[in-house]
């Protein structure tokens, strides 16, 4: 059984079933509880489980990371929504100093269960600083573990994972996606495995690798270059950017040779880096090309009126294609 | 020169004068076996303070942040909690972690920079020491959060200095304490320092205690040397939360004599004999309260003698095994990043177990 759900609320429904599940979770944040959150993620749920375990808290991302610690280590699992993930920039010094590395210091004597979720990414026409992709800053932290799903069925079955994993997870969730589509989320509570990629469209010219938002764009873009030049590209969706699926990655390239990496954060540092330095270590002599990226720009995400010049677009992801596979 | 005038700050919660005299009563609140505790506590901690400073000189252990001058404020306020308090102590407060339970010699090992040094023991929660500023005053509220949510009946106890309440995190921790009033204290001891900046310059407020006013929370203000006033100040805060009647923001005024840690030289910044040696001469919390066991003959010098003897001897035996305590295997670093390992970290710890066989370790 299942019903036909937005990523939006395949989330709530999540986070619904876990509040049903669990005493000990509760969600915290900027109005999250009577507003049901800016994008309406938490709604309901505050009328369903009361004030206590549907915080309106403060505007402060430091309190609301640093006690949400504090919780997490006094037993409880806080849910944190941060609004928008450049807000989140406050209470980064929480996150990197003590909630990535509560469990080290401590030898494993205390952990802390928490799960930040936060809305990030362009194309949403948002103000500036509502837009950021910026997963390196997560990725690069050891102790943090950093998710970012593509589809309403993962959003759910990962957002579990992510709830239920004993270390802090940030959960990226794509703010352009969250109304974009629906397609059917079943009814229980199931879980996506945090650290698995998908391959989500099989292939054998080329590897795209991509997640959140731009996972659309690479399939779409799959799908134009297929129609147009009848190459076969293979899609994979990370969807766990920190600690990444090697295994997965691996694997694609060894069957397609050639691979483009679509990420919307800008591209120094990006993860995209990181993936070609896997390629690298992992399967040199399997690749027939040098490996591109297409991704945003080295620059600040831009006023929205030029916004889509700064993403990936689908034509950029085509031409990127074609690039490789004539190289 | 107002922070070190001899006159008794009208606004201070005093118990102890200098001289060793009771200007407060405490009947039945303070016992003798109490006031030995605490005498002994605090010269317990002088003792390890001194020995640790000489140690990192002859190179036994890495830097070190010493306390001496605040043995009332760290002992008086960890007397004053239950075993199942949550404490959150910064890199200066080991002595209230030590009286509240936390074993010497995992003091040593922190301060060895061993990775075992900052686990407790087991069903006491004490957290590792706060190296960043003013970031561990907003666990103690979350942790308070949760036994209040659970109605168990624990308090946390955050430590900081007057640095700290220039942080963000400190007027932020104050705030979310007020709107979910929970069982938390928030412990200032208020050194006059942060490092090399005096309190005039780190703040136009007078006094750290008033600022609980902002957060409609209690505030007091306490001769943070007077062990009795601060013991009795933080009991009051202990029975307040437990009530349910919130956080409480307590101001220690105390002094350090030395250095900020064994890698800074106070004299560029203060005159340090002058300071010190007013403050020892004149405020010192051992001086002040052996004077009145003394005065009523609850101690003499053959007690204090034995008492050091015991101590020093108490010490080593803690240092010796701390010395003797295995060294961490380089291959640690890997262990509990996560709580399940990834792959990797798996393969990096191979990466270095390679490296080190090849080197003839292990």
């Amino acid at each position: 059984m299942g019903k036909n759900l937005t990523m939006l609320q395949a989330i709530t429904e999540a986070m619904d079933q876990m509040l049903g599940h669990d005493d000990r979770v509760m969600i915290m944040g900027e109005d999250i509880g009577v507003n049901g959150g800016v994008f309406r993620s938490t709604e309901g749920l505050y009328e369903k489980y009361g004030k206590d375990r549907v915080v309106d808290t403060p505007l402060a991302e430091s309190g609301i990371i640093g006690s949400a610690i504090g919780l997490a280590l006094n037993g409880m699992l806080p849910i944190v929504e941060i609004q928008f993930l450049a807000f989140i920039y406050p209470g980064f010094e929480q996150l990197v100093s003590h909630a990535a590395r509560m469990r080290y210091r401590t030898r494993g004597q205390f952990g802390v269960p928490l799960l930040i979720r936060t809305p990030y990414g362009a194309g949403i026409r948002g103000p500036e600083l509502h837009s950021e992709s910026v997963e390196t800053f997560f990725a690069h932290t050891p102790g943090l573990k950093v998710v970012a799903p593509s589809n309403p069925y993962d959003a759910k079955g990962l957002l579990i994972s992510a709830l239920e994993d004993p270390d802090p997870v940030i959960f990226l969730e794509p703010t352009k996606l969250y109304r974009a589509f629906k397609e059917e989320v079943p009814d229980e509570m199931y879980r996506i495995p945090i650290g698995q990629a998908k391959v989500v469209q099989e292939g054998s010219d080329l590897t795209i690798y991509a997640w959140g938002a731009m996972l659309r764009e690479a399939l779409n873009a799959a799908k134009k270059i297929e129609a147009e030049k009848g190459w076969k590209c293979e899609v994979v969706d990370l969807r766990t950017l920190y600690p990444l699926d090697r295994d997965t990655i691996v694997q694609s390239i060894k069957k397609t040779g050639r691979a483009l990496i679509v990420h919307e954060a800008h591209k120094t540092a990006g993860l995209g880096a990181e993936i070609i330095s896997i390629i690298n270590d992992e399967a040199l002599i399997y690749l027939k090309a040098p490996i591109k990226r297409v991704t945003g720009f080295d620059v600040p995400v831009p006023p929205f009126t030029i916004e889509d010049h700064y993403l990936p677009t689908v034509d950029r992801v085509k031409q990127g294609i074609v690039e490789t596979l004539s190289f | 020169m107002k922070a070190y005038s001899n006159e008794v700050e009208p606004e201070i919660f005093r118990v102890l004068t200098p001289d060793g005299e009771i200007i407060e009563t405490i009947d039945g609140k303070i016992d003798k076996s109490l006031m030995l505790k605490m005498y002994e506590g605090m010269l317990l901690l002088r003792t390890f303070d001194r020995k640790s400073i000489n140690l990192q000189r002859q190179g036994r252990i890495g830097t070190y942040a010493p306390f001496e001058g605040q043995e009332a404020s760290q002992v008086g306020s960890a007397l004053a909690l239950s075993a199942g308090d949550w404490m959150f102590p910064t890199y200066r407060d080991h002595g209230a972690a030590i009286i509240h339970g936390q074993e010497l010699y995992r003091v040593f090992l922190y301060w060895m920079a061993h990775f075992d040094g900052s686990i407790c023991p087991e069903g006491k929660r004490i957290l590792p020491p706060s190296v960043p500023i003013a970031t561990q005053m907003v666990h103690a509220v979350g942790t308070a959060w949760a036994s209040k949510i659970r109605g168990e009946k624990n308090v946390s106890i955050a430590y900081f200095g007057d640095g700290a309440t220039s942080e963000g995190d400190f007027h932020e921790a104050l705030n979310f304490a007020g709107v979910y009033k929970t069982p938390t204290i928030f412990f200032c001891q208020n050194n006059g320092y942060a490092i090399s900046v005096p309190f005039e310059k780190q703040s136009a407020s007078k006094t750290i205690s008033q600022r609980a006013a902002a957060y409609d929370i209690h505030g007091v203000r306490v001769d943070g040397n007077d062990i009795f006033a601060v013991w009795l100040t933080v009991k009051q805060a202990v029975e307040r939360a437990l009530k349910g009647e919130g956080p409480t923001l307590i101001e220690a005024i105390t002094f350090r004599y030395g250095a900020h840690t064994t890698a800074d030289n106070p004299n560029i910044y203060r005159d340090q004999d002058e300071v010190s040696t007013f403050w020892r001469e004149n405020r010192d919390p051992i001086t002040r309260l052996r004077k009145y066991l003394i005065k009523e003959g609850h101690w003499n010098e053959e007690q204090e003698e034995l008492a050091l003897k015991q101590f020093n001897e108490l010490i080593d035996a803690h240092l010796q095994k701390a010395e003797g305590y295995p060294k961490s295997d380089p291959l640690e670093m890997f262990n509990h990043v996560y709580a399940e390992e990834s792959w990797h970290l798996k393969e990096q710890k191979q990466e270095l177990n390679q490296i080190l066989r090849k080197g003839g370790k292990k």
